[in-house]
């Protein structure tokens, strides 16, 4: 055998060539039955990182069809209560390149509540269907209510109203949102531009 | 002579200390206005008692505490509400915020208060009490509610009192100066402390560049088993944690109290507002405060009452502003700008300082980093200000998580030596805010998910019901027109069950007619 | 007033970068002299030849990247890096050669990795192993030293720079090139045999090296660095060759004595390893990089291809500088652990 192996060096090529394929055949098989995971965990992945507002504004119904849709290739840049930060975060956990946001599929916009301008409801419970997190509360011929805690400012409970009576309310940025924005490099270019042109006047 | 240890890291700034130390401490006067944020320091905002246009007492609660972490407020004179409106706050953001606008009347006419000089005859928990009645809050950083420090779990032995009278930062010489005029008030609010705490020593910690107050402090101490101790001057010795280290060689945990070591810090100010609480029934409506800085012809230090614009006190200590360059609420390591000289003084607002361009040059622009490590060196917390700053900039949160971001004190020790200038405290703190708000989405997303996800479980279950109901229904139709009357085999399924109940009712209701139903 | 979003600290040490990179010019200065003196103005020429050039590419670097000039020309790393390539690259170079090896540190080793601070790789020693690689010949012929009165003045130095074909000089093989070649001599015969090995460690070199250790130890007082990455360096360095020294037979590799003032063992203990962009960052990381830069220095010198080896141990231990502060991390207070392991 050895013999006809070291007369045969295509013969050899070839035995090793297959021997080495059904050894990593058997490696990668042995893989896949030893580390299967159940479900698809890069949809929960994904799904995670989303704002889950349950908005549809992607085109799909809801956050979890998003999820799975990008998993299968759709593109992540059509969340627009995500914005940016939500791309960035799906970029790196996909390790594919940052889009800006797709314009089609909405803005990014400040976050916001609903709210039910109380006198003018008639009672008519369809945005309490069309919420997709339960933060109305009321019933039918009843004034309804948003739970401000539980909104998410999907929009969604805005259009089936007949009467047009809710209202998205930005939320105020006060004391306590503010935070230390990270140091502007813009202005700090500017102002090296700015001291750039004086030593240029000087010298 | 007690053994001091080192932390890691720290710088010597220069210290500018003796220019607001050349005049004892002078009450400022009261201004005609005194504007009282409701919101001071850490914690819930007080929430006003007085309306507009009642006449306050000084010593009167204007507004009260609306939770555990919270304080009162009083007033710091007599006089009248005029407003309750948005006004500027001393905060880094500049925003407005709602404050009690009090036009002062001179009189300075007291309310009558409790005071307490045999404070041993109350309990610990009545004292702690009578603290958070008084509003004491920490009188050097983010002026956290006494009340609430003193209050711990009854299981933590504190073994260890630490005073914190190092005042690191540069300029700020209030607790000098209290400590060379009222050593004797400040042991007694130590005592006071420890009546209620009872631990095994007290220590006093002050950095060795004050002798003056050292050897007040010693002569107030005497006999009382306080222990003065001097500990070398090295920029932040006076950070809570950095200071433990100091004089006890243990470290505070990550994210744990120094409760968990068995050491409790107070701030020496603290010490003589509580004194004052206690011993002179007096509430906090005055701090002392150092105003300072080339701008002023008169730097010294004010016992100023709380709400007085800065205007007032700069006029005080002859401003000349036309040299000024920026308005520093706190120290130049730590301070904050304020956007203009109307910010009334807070609990927390122990220095004034009011630089020329000249002392306190605006910062260039920053160049690259050049990775000289020498941030690394100054770092107290003994992390690698350059690694976070690249994290930070690239906003990789889980890398500034791993590099324990969250242990940084933001002491600026890494900013002032940076040959680069490159502002690092703000790239931390915008990263912290920016860790922060992120939890808080997921926090949320998370739980609109889970409401979400009720939701879709429960519509499915309704619409599951409502078929059953319905097959119910056309089974009992059935069976009504079978006359079925019994059931033969009762199954465990509950679906089943429903079924057999809705049938049995039906039976119930209708007689039965028909033979029964071979299931 | 000052607009409000200026975030504390507001005072700030005296230090600034530029500051620093000027200390270290004016540091390397009493090496200049002593280079110039013992093998005349050929270093000098080299340095301002050096200077013009990088300084050209530079603020080509930085109009392509559309960066302000004079903010970043006024950092002064442009010229730290010419100046330690004028050093290191033998005095009465070509100007071709010295264009070469200085566009290539700039344009290549600089900012085509993003400019100052970015650079993994330390640019003036990438330049020169360029050259070292591509030029041997001319990067191996050192000129003699000599006394002052016999060595080529001003003018013919500048004639060998800029118009090489018209200059004749007389070159030789350095100290550390004739240890390399012996096989056969013990190493007090060969001291005896050859002149140029001076008292200690070559004619010259030995002073060239007293004199970069004089800049360096002010450099140390200034705090412009810290001691750990040099002197482990030079501790490693003296400890093979002493290790290695074999009594001064003839396979021995010298003394360690004339290995650290030989060649440009000073030079690159204070000007080179320190370089903080591309050496580890924290203290104990310092500790093990210039260590085992002082080793791989010896193991090239002795065992290697190469004469000298500053500019190749260096590289290859920035290369493993980023791992070396992954694993010296120091412990964050109030933590028991490194960052790391966790």
């Amino acid at each position: 055998m050895l013999e006809l192996i070291s007369h045969y060096p295509l013969a050899a090529a070839l035995l090793a060539l297959v021997g080495m394929g059904a050894v990593f055949g058997a490696l990668l098989g042995y893989a896949d039955v030893r580390f299967r995971t159940e479900g698809d965990p890069i949809a929960d992945q994904i799904n995670n990182l989303l704002p889950q507002t349950q908005c549809g504004q992607c085109g799909y119904p809801g956050c979890r069809p998003y999820a799975e849709a990008i998993a299968g290739g759709e593109a992540i840049n059509k969340c627009p209560p995500g914005g940016e930060s939500t791309i960035a975060d799906l970029a790196d956990l996909l390790d594919v390149e940052a889009l800006p946001l797709d314009q089609e599929h909405g803005e990014e916009k400040v976050k916001a509540v609903a709210y039910i301008r109380e006198p003018e409801c008639i009672g008519c419970t369809k945005c309490i269907q069309a919420c997709p997190v339960d933060a109305i509360l009321g019933a039918a011929k009843q004034m309804h209510t948003v739970i401000v805690s539980e909104c998410t400012g999907c929009d969604l409970c805005v259009d089936p109203c007949p009467v047009d009576c809710i209202d998205m309310i930005p939320q105020a940025q006060g004391l306590h949102s503010w935070r230390w924005p990270l140091p502007d490099p813009v202005s700090s270019v500017a102002a090296i531009i700015a001291t750039d042109s004086n030593r240029g006047q000087a010298a | 002579m007690r053994t001091v240890f080192r932390f890691h890291g720290g710088i010597h700034p220069s210290e500018n200390k003796q220019q607001s130390l050349q005049t004892p401490i002078e009450f400022a006067g009261i201004p005609p206005e005194l504007v009282i944020p409701l919101s001071q320091h850490v914690g819930a905002p007080a929430s006003s008692v007085v309306a507009i246009g009642e006449r306050v007492l000084k010593g009167q609660m204007i507004a009260e505490s609306t939770g555990y972490i919270s304080l009162p407020l009083h007033a710091p004179t007599s006089g009248t509400i005029t407003a309750i409106e948005d006004r500027t706050i001393p905060h880094p953001s500049g925003y407005k915020a709602p404050c009690l606008i009090i036009a002062t009347d001179g009189e300075d006419e007291w309310q009558t208060t409790r005071c307490e000089p045999n404070y041993q005859d109350l309990t610990p928990a009545e004292l702690v009490q009578l603290l958070r009645d008084a509003g004491v809050a920490g009188m050097g950083g983010a002026g956290f509610p006494t009340a609430v420090k003193l209050s711990i779990n009854p299981d933590v032995h504190i073994e260890t009192l630490v005073i914190n009278g190092t005042e690191c930062e540069p300029y700020i010489t209030a607790d000098d100066a209290l400590m060379r005029e009222r050593g004797a008030q400040i042991i007694e609010g130590a005592r006071i402390l420890s009546y209620i705490i009872n631990p095994a020593r007290t220590l006093i910690g002050v950095e060795d560049n004050k002798p003056e107050g050292i050897a007040s402090l010693r002569y107030a101490a005497r006999d009382t088993g306080i222990d003065i101790v001097a500990v070398p001057t090295r920029y932040p010795s006076g950070g809570e944690k950095q200071l433990i280290e100091i004089l006890t060689n243990k470290q505070v945990p990550s994210g744990g109290l120094p409760a968990d070591i068995g050491v409790m810090c107070q701030n020496l100010g603290t010490t003589v507002a509580i004194h004052d609480a206690v011993i002179k029934g007096r509430p906090l409506i005055s701090r002392i405060t150092t105003v300072t800085g080339r701008s002023l012809d008169q730097p010294q230090n004010f016992e100023v009452l709380l709400g007085t614009p800065l205007r007032f006190l700069l006029s005080r200590a002859g401003y000349q502003g036309s040299t000024n360059n920026k308005l520093i609420i706190g120290g130049p390591m730590m301070g904050f700008t304020v956007p203009n000289a109307d910010v009334p003084v807070v609990k927390t607002c122990n220095c004034l300082l009011a630089p020329t361009e000249n002392e306190l040059p605006s910062p260039p622009p920053a160049k690259a980093c050049i990775r000289c490590g020498q941030c690394a060196e100054v770092c107290p917390a003994s992390l690698l200000p350059q690694q976070l700053f690249w994290f930070a900039q690239g906003n990789e949160h889980e890398k500034l998580e791993r590099h324990n971001l969250f242990d940084c004190i933001e002491c600026g020790s890494c900013s002032w030596v940076c040959p680069s200038h490159i502002p690092l405290v703000q790239y931390y703190r915008a990263a912290k805010a920016d860790i922060v708000l992120h939890r808080e989405n997921h926090l949320k997303s998370e739980h609109a998910r889970g409401r979400f996800e009720f939701r879709q479980a429960r519509i499915a279950r309704e619409v599951h019901e409502k078929q059953t109901r319905r097959e119910a229904r056309r089974q009992a139709a059935l069976a009504h027109n079978n006359d079925s009357g019994s059931i033969t085999s009762p199954s465990t399924d509950p679906v089943q069950a429903a079924i057999a109940r809705a049938k049995a009712r039906k039976a119930g209701q209708q007689k039965p007619r028909s033979e029964p139903e071979s299931s | 007033m000052a607009p409000v979003l200026i975030t504390s600290p507001h005072a700030h040490s005296a230090r600034s970068t530029a500051g620093m990179m000027l200390k270290v010019l004016l540091a390397t200065v009493p090496g200049i002299l002593v280079l110039t003196y013992f093998f005349g103005f050929g270093t000098l020429v080299n340095i301002l030849w050096a200077c013009v050039v990088a300084l050209t590419c530079e603020s080509l670097a930085l109009a392509l990247r559309r960066r302000p000039l004079l903010f970043y020309l006024g950092d002064y790393s442009a010229l730290v890096t010419a100046t330690l390539i004028g050093i290191a690259l033998p005095p009465y170079s070509s100007w071709w050669l010295i264009a070469i090896g200085t566009g290539s540190a700039i344009l290549l080793a600089k900012h085509l990795y993003g400019g100052l601070g970015y650079n993994p790789f330390n640019p003036a020693m990438v330049g020169y192993v360029i050259l070292l690689i591509s030029f041997p010949v001319q990067m191996t012929s050192w000129a003699l030293p000599q006394g002052p009165e016999e060595l080529p003045g001003l003018i013919e130095a500048l004639k060998a720079c800029f118009a090489p074909a018209h200059y004749d000089g007389t070159t030789m093989a350095t100290p550390l090139d004739l240890l390399k070649q012996n096989n056969s001599l013990p190493v007090d015969e060969l001291w005896v045999e050859n002149q140029q090995f001076g008292r200690w460690a070559g004619l010259g070199w030995e002073w060239v090296n007293i004199a970069f250790l004089g800049g360096g130890l002010w450099l140390l007082w200034q705090r412009v660095f810290t001691w750990h990455a040099p002197v482990t360096m030079l501790v490693a360095l003296a400890l093979m060759a002493s290790l290695f020294y074999d009594g001064g037979s003839a396979a021995s590799g010298g003394s360690p004595l004339f290995h650290l003032l030989s060649g440009a063992t000073m030079l690159g203990a204070f000007f080179i390893v320190t370089d903080p962009v591309t050496s580890a960052v924290s203290l104990r990381g310092r500790l093990v990089y210039g260590t085992l830069i002082g080793v791989l220095i010896y193991v090239i010198r002795v065992w290697g291809n190469y004469p000298d080896a500053m500019a190749f141990a260096v590289l290859i231990m920035n290369f493993a500088a980023p791992f070396i502060d992954h694993f010296t991390q120091p412990r964050t207070y109030g933590h028991r652990d490194k960052p790391e392991n966790r």
